[in-house]
């Protein structure tokens, strides 16, 4: 039955929550400490738990997959909600912040890419490459430059 | 006549706002298609509607709600409040495998936990040349670079203020309209032509969508691969933001 995904869809949310809830409380932060984030692993692990025991069947699935597909409807709703007007003239923070992320990230796939398949010495400098925060040419420049010493130190700090 | 509908809509809020949300997203997946040839997701579109709505009901009211503070439009307040955003986000995880993130190896663990330092430290750091100095303004703007979901979760559990998320939610959109516009471009410069690339493109990135459209754009045949580490992302940034990384904003701050 639909109900029955909703509910564990509920359950896992309103469990998550009070469990982010506490732990704020125990952190001593005025917070919901990750609660959602608890909240989809529970549902990940007790999905997983069921669909392998085939205790969900397609109808049981439909009551979370439809709130699945309403995420991107509820953002939009939520977009239109909110304080934009008084949020507009801090328009070139959120263009900036969102350029930055997305440079460094860019130039950090080159690395990340060559980590995990070179050896242990190559992988510490692709390791060190991945915390610089400049863009690709940048950052092969730098490649040549740093020191093995200084490379490791930077290793141990980006983990 | 036409006071009975608005007597209505008032009265069915939340059915109205499924209503309007619907022609809205019909309308972005339509510009996305005719206009920007798929290029620009129909979702990027759609919030960026949203936000523009938002826009012109908060110079209409001058409330602090944007269009939910016109009388007709409430029901999106509900639609889009925390609880429903919640149920949402969490059903997305569904279906997820832990066992897929382990194909992609250590360097999509890595990826993913990376991309959402990264993202979430330029957001901060950015924030922060702005003059935004309290903690929950930083970690609500730095949890909105890591994605548009992220931000008002955090900014939610740590209470931030509504136009602080509302900027979240733009740096959030800015960063998918980013990824999916730069993608094809960037792609020969970054390696990104195999599925283990695409792999770590995702879990770095995060934004589904921008992944998604981005690597449509490059080659579609790496979209599943980058979609599969970016559905980790939100998680991971939902789990961090308000814990691990908040604490560490307020240790600094």
């Amino acid at each position: 039955m639909v109900i029955y995904g909703v509910a564990l869809l509920a359950g896992c949310m309103l469990v998550g929550l009070w469990a982010g809830d506490v732990l704020g409380i125990l952190l001593g932060v005025d917070s919901n400490v990750g609660g959602v984030g608890i909240a989809m692993l529970m549902l990940i692990f007790l999905g997983g738990y069921l669909m392998d025991k085939n205790k969900m069947p397609a109808s049981t699935e439909d009551g979370i997959k439809f709130w699945n597909g309403m995420y991107i409807p509820i953002v939009v709703a939520m977009a239109a909600s909110q304080d934009v007007a008084a949020a507009f003239d801090g328009g070139m923070i959120a263009l900036l912040a969102a350029l930055l992320a997305v440079i460094v990230s860019f130039a950090l796939i080159p690395f990340l890419n060559r980590l995990g398949r070179a050896n242990p010495a190559e992988k510490k400098v692709s390791e060190t490459k991945g915390i610089v925060p400049v863009p690709s040419q940048g950052a092969k420049k730098s490649l040549t430059a740093s020191s093995p010493s200084h490379v490791s130190a930077r290793a141990r700090h980006a983990r | 006549m036409i006071e009975s509908l608005v007597t209505q809509l008032e009265k069915q809020h939340l059915i109205a706002a499924f209503a309007l949300v619907g022609g809205a997203m019909y309308i972005s997946y339509l510009v996305s298609d005719k206009l920007t040839k798929g290029r620009v997701h129909g979702s990027a579109i759609a919030i960026m509607v949203g936000l523009a709505l938002a826009y012109f009901g908060g110079i209409y009211t001058g409330g602090s709600k944007g269009l939910a503070d016109i009388s007709l439009f409430a029901g999106l307040g509900l639609m889009g409040g925390g609880m429903l955003r919640d149920l949402a986000i969490i059903a997305t995880a569904y279906g997820v495998r832990f066992q897929e993130i382990r194909e992609a190896g250590i360097s999509g663990i890595i990826a993913l936990f990376l991309g959402v330092i990264v993202s979430f430290v330029a957001g901060v750091a950015v924030a922060y040349a702005f003059g935004y100095r309290d903690p929950a303004s930083l970690t609500t703007i730095g949890a909105g670079t890591v994605t548009y979901i992220v931000g008002p979760i955090a900014g939610a559990s740590i209470g931030a203020p509504s136009d602080i998320i509302a900027l979240s939610i733009a740096a959030g959109l800015f960063k998918s309209i980013l990824v999916m516009i730069l993608t094809p471009v960037a792609a020969r410069h970054i390696g990104l032509d195999n599925p283990r690339s695409a792999m770590i493109f995702g879990g770095l990135m995060g934004t589904t969508s921008g992944v998604a459209a981005g690597l449509a754009a490059t080659d579609p045949k790496l979209v599943p691969y980058g979609a599969m580490t970016a559905t980790f992302y939100t998680g991971l940034g939902a789990l961090l933001a308000p814990s691990v990384l908040y604490i560490a904003v307020r240790a600094v701050f």
